[in-house]
């Protein structure tokens, strides 16, 4: 079209700015991807802006990451410090320590710089945590999306160990009891335990080279490939185009919402800037790993009230509650009290990871989906999801349990008994009550559906009786609590031929079809009302 | 020197020289030995001891017995000393309002003048810790690093970093350091309350505890330690700071976010 344009008038001199776009076109094709994307159609639910969350404050731990590391030294050379913190004066540290103290004390902005990194930084993790919950909770990691879910899973997982690893080097009290905590778990894996800990830290504990390890780790290494996962997390976002909730006119082939430009541009650019405002708001206000009041690590030294910072208070609370079992044998230990929840963290968080995987098998269902669940009606995956957070919110309260029995006026001892008993038995009262819970909610809008919406207007009838008057939804409110799709169990058949013969059924089948059952079985879903029924119900001869 | 030597195989020259050697020994004793001995002898310290004996029968006799002997609702007293006495009585734990886990912290129900009478006539038991003098506990011109330094090698333990107290086993604890008298802090180094070990002279100089009393006060004090990153969220660490980044930061980001959503663009709605 503009080619014709320009063969019919060649002297016309196109303006500077459709200048540089010709340029670049022809050098990056940016024609083509703006006519693809610009116009890209994006649901609007504030639900969906979870993961813009974590976006921005990744990138403004990245911002404020740069400039901090201009100022941070990090060496465990010991030096006594001059500075102008007046309590630490004279004491002994390394230079890590020293140069965080001067970061918070003499470095213009320093402080508030660090904060806004480290509030960034928990508010990161904890907003990845309630995006995979809305995730899960409405099945958006159905097919074609498994992939994307581990993306983002990893990314939730080694931000846990982005943090572990900043947390620990400004080299503080705190800090090194953590790493200290984490070289006993290393310590008691089993033959090789000894020689890594050795190999991580250049010789004994603590030695002289954590600190600058960890820092090219906690810089270099785990965020650039959390960059890429981030890159390849977006790409696939578009390219699988973004999930909605049903509703009329909404598909499983079409996105109904706003275009990318201008309203999404706007939109996200200015939630950017909340996001920034808010963090850097809290990060004025309230103080965040006060490590001049902490003191230099020392191997010699530790304080009560030790945790790790709030997304590693799930390992913390597994190794608090485990009883200190060891087995000596042949001249070796082995801690179990360590090795034991050592083993269930990466297992518990796992669970979590390959849920999709263990879905899709049991249910056979293979297609797309676009079109978000609602987490009433799938009960079993909500049910499973509440029991999982169950056993992580236990594990933090364990992970707290000294300051929750100082601020409770309670027995340490009897939080850890809590927490042991009910890291197994809470998940199992929170998945029977949530699916209680859902099935009655599903009973509710069948109930909905079919007799309408409470009034609360009370009609008196010429022979006497009091009747409520239901009003009926209306269409789209009818159609957005009956769009769901209700799955039939899969069934093994008839095990014994018409003959007499019997099938062998292979016992991975067997599992599959029995936990199918109990995913769509009889009882743990509420049948939707049909068409049929509504209209008998609907047509007026009045039986409530 | 001659007529000594003479004697010297003199049948009784041994116990000459036995009386002597118990003579200087207790002359020595009677010398060096801690104080508290002389405490009886002036006549108004023998009033505030008869005064004190009569509080005493009233308030502390049914669980520490009639003499101080200790019964099995109250330890001995006998040895405890008057810093002792100062203290628990001083911080409102003496007398104790119910057994339990551990004797907490409430008012203050005697007046100075008549804890110092339960002192004296506890002191009068038996030798234990005297009640410190302001010179003794005055942080004045100690070292607030060095005391940093000791406080957490020596407190920090049970106290936390900055002395905002911690658990121990069965519901104990140790208490917060906040708003704890300098005298009070001394005390309890010097006599060991309840679960805390005690740090008399000879582990821990009066030196070194004037240092941690100077880093107690500079960690606790609001006028001298101002908080520079803002709120302290109570001084516990990462519990209380990863609650606060999940309710008002997370919790204002998904308010905002949820203001957002809802103020959309609004062309084509009719």
């Amino acid at each position: 079209m503009s080619t014709a344009t320009e063969t019919k008038r060649p002297e016309r001199k196109a303006p500077a700015g459709e200048r540089v776009a010709d340029w670049a076109d022809g050098r990056l094709g940016i024609y083509s991807l703006a006519k693809a994307n610009m116009r890209k159609i994006f649901p609007d639910h504030w639900s969906f802006m979870l993961g813009e969350i974590c976006l921005y404050s990744f990138v403004i731990i990245i911002l404020t990451g740069v400039y901090l590391t201009l100022f941070f030294t990090p060496s465990m050379n010991e030096i006594v410090y001059h500075g102008s913190y007046v309590p630490m004066q004279g004491v002994r540290m390394s230079e890590a320590y020293a140069s965080t103290l001067e970061i918070s004390f003499d470095v213009r902005g320093g402080l508030l710089i660090r904060q806004i990194h480290h509030w960034a930084a928990l508010i990161f993790v904890a907003a990845m945590m309630v995006h995979m919950m809305r995730v899960f909770f409405t099945g958006a990691f159905r097919k074609p999306r498994e992939v994307n879910w581990l993306f983002g899973f990893l990314l939730l997982f080694l931000g846990m160990f982005t943090g572990f690893t900043g947390y620990s080097l400004p080299d503080d009290l705190l800090s090194g009891t953590g790493v200290r905590f984490m070289q006993g778990a290393i310590l008691a894996v089993p033959v090789v335990g000894t020689y890594i800990s050795m190999f991580l830290f250049g010789g004994e504990f603590p030695g002289h080279d954590f600190v600058s390890r960890f820092y090219s780790i906690h810089i270099l290494l785990l965020p650039g490939i959390m960059l890429g996962l981030l890159v390849g997390h977006l790409i696939l976002v578009v390219y699988h185009k973004h999930t909605q909730y049903a509703g009329p006119g909404r598909t499983e082939k079409n996105v109904v919402g706003m275009p990318l430009l201008p309203v999404y541009m706007a939109k996200a650019g200015g939630f950017f800037f909340l996001v920034f405002g808010i963090i850097a708001v809290v990060s004025a206000v309230a103080t965040l790993n006060p490590i001049w009041a902490l003191g230099p690590y020392r191997v010699d030294q530790v304080s009560t009230g030790a945790q790790p910072d709030w997304y590693m208070g799930f390992a913390e609370g597994l190794i608090r509650v485990m009883p200190g079992w060891e087995i000596n044998a042949w001249g070796h230990t082995l801690a179990l009290g360590v090795l034991i929840p050592l083993i269930a963290f990466p297992l518990v968080l796992g669970a979590i990871g390959v849920y999709p995987f263990i879905e899709s098998w049991v249910t056979g269902d293979k297609r797309e989906h676009h079109i978000l669940d609602r987490p009433r009606n799938a009960p079993t995956r909500t049910a499973f999801g509440v029991a999982w957070l169950t056993a992580y919110f236990i594990m933090l309260i364990g992970g707290g349990n000294d300051i929750v029995a100082t601020h409770f006026n309670l027995s340490i001892n009897a939080i850890t008994w809590f927490v042991r008993i009910f890291f197994f038995a809470g998940p199992v009262i929170a998945f029977i009550v949530t699916k209680r819970i859902c099935l009655g909610l599903q009973r509710r809008d069948r109930d909905k559906v079919l007799h309408g919406r409470e009034s609360g207007i009370i009609k008196r009838l010429p022979h006497g009786e009091f009747v409520e008057v239901h009003e009926p939804l209306s269409q789209g409110e009818l159609y957005r609590l009956t769009a769901h799709e209700q799955y039939k169990p899969i069934e093994i058949g008839p095990t014994v031929d018409k003959n007499g013969v019997e099938r062998k059924v292979s016992l991975v089948k067997k599992t599959q079809a029995k936990l199918s059952q109990s995913f769509y079985g009889e009882g743990n879903q509420i049948p939707k009302p049909t068409a049929e029924e509504y209209k008998e119900i609907t047509s007026g001869h009045g039986h409530h | 020197m001659k007529k000594l030597s003479a004697r010297r195989r003199h049948p009784l020259a041994a116990v000459v020289v036995l009386l002597l050697a118990l003579a200087a020994t207790g002359g020595l004793y009677a010398a060096f030995a801690p104080a508290d001995k002389a405490q009886a002898e002036e006549t108004s310290q023998s009033l505030a001891i008869e005064e004190g004996k009569k509080l005493y029968t009233v308030g502390c006799a049914s669980c520490h017995g009639t003499g101080g002997e200790g019964t099995t609702d109250g330890p001995s007293l006998v040895g405890v000393g008057s810093a002792s006495v100062d203290f628990q009585v001083g911080t409102g734990r003496m007398p104790a309002q119910q057994p339990g886990a551990q004797v907490p912290k409430k008012k203050v129900i005697y007046s100075q003048a008549e804890i110092d009478q339960l002192a004296a006539y506890v002191a009068s038991l038996g030798a234990g810790p005297i009640t410190p003098t302001e010179d003794q506990y005055s942080p004045k011109g100690a070292d607030v690093a060095k005391g940093g330094d000791l406080f957490r090698t020596n407190c920090a333990q049970c106290h936390n970093f900055t002395g905002k107290g911690g658990a121990l086993t069965d519901g104990k604890y140790a208490p917060t350091l906040e708003g704890v008298s300098n005298k009070h802090l001394y005390e309890a180094m010097q006599t060991g309350p309840q679960n805390m070990p005690s740090f008399p002279d000879g582990v821990m100089p009066e030196k070194e505890k004037k240092e941690i009393i100077a880093y107690v006060e500079t960690m606790n004090d609001p006028d001298k330690a101002s908080s520079p990153g803002g709120l302290t969220l109570g001084g516990l660490g990462p519990v209380s700071e990863g609650l606060f980044a999940w309710i008002f930061g997370l919790g204002a980001l998904i308010a905002t976010a949820v203001w957002v959503a809802a103020h959309t663009a609004k062309a084509k709605k009719s």
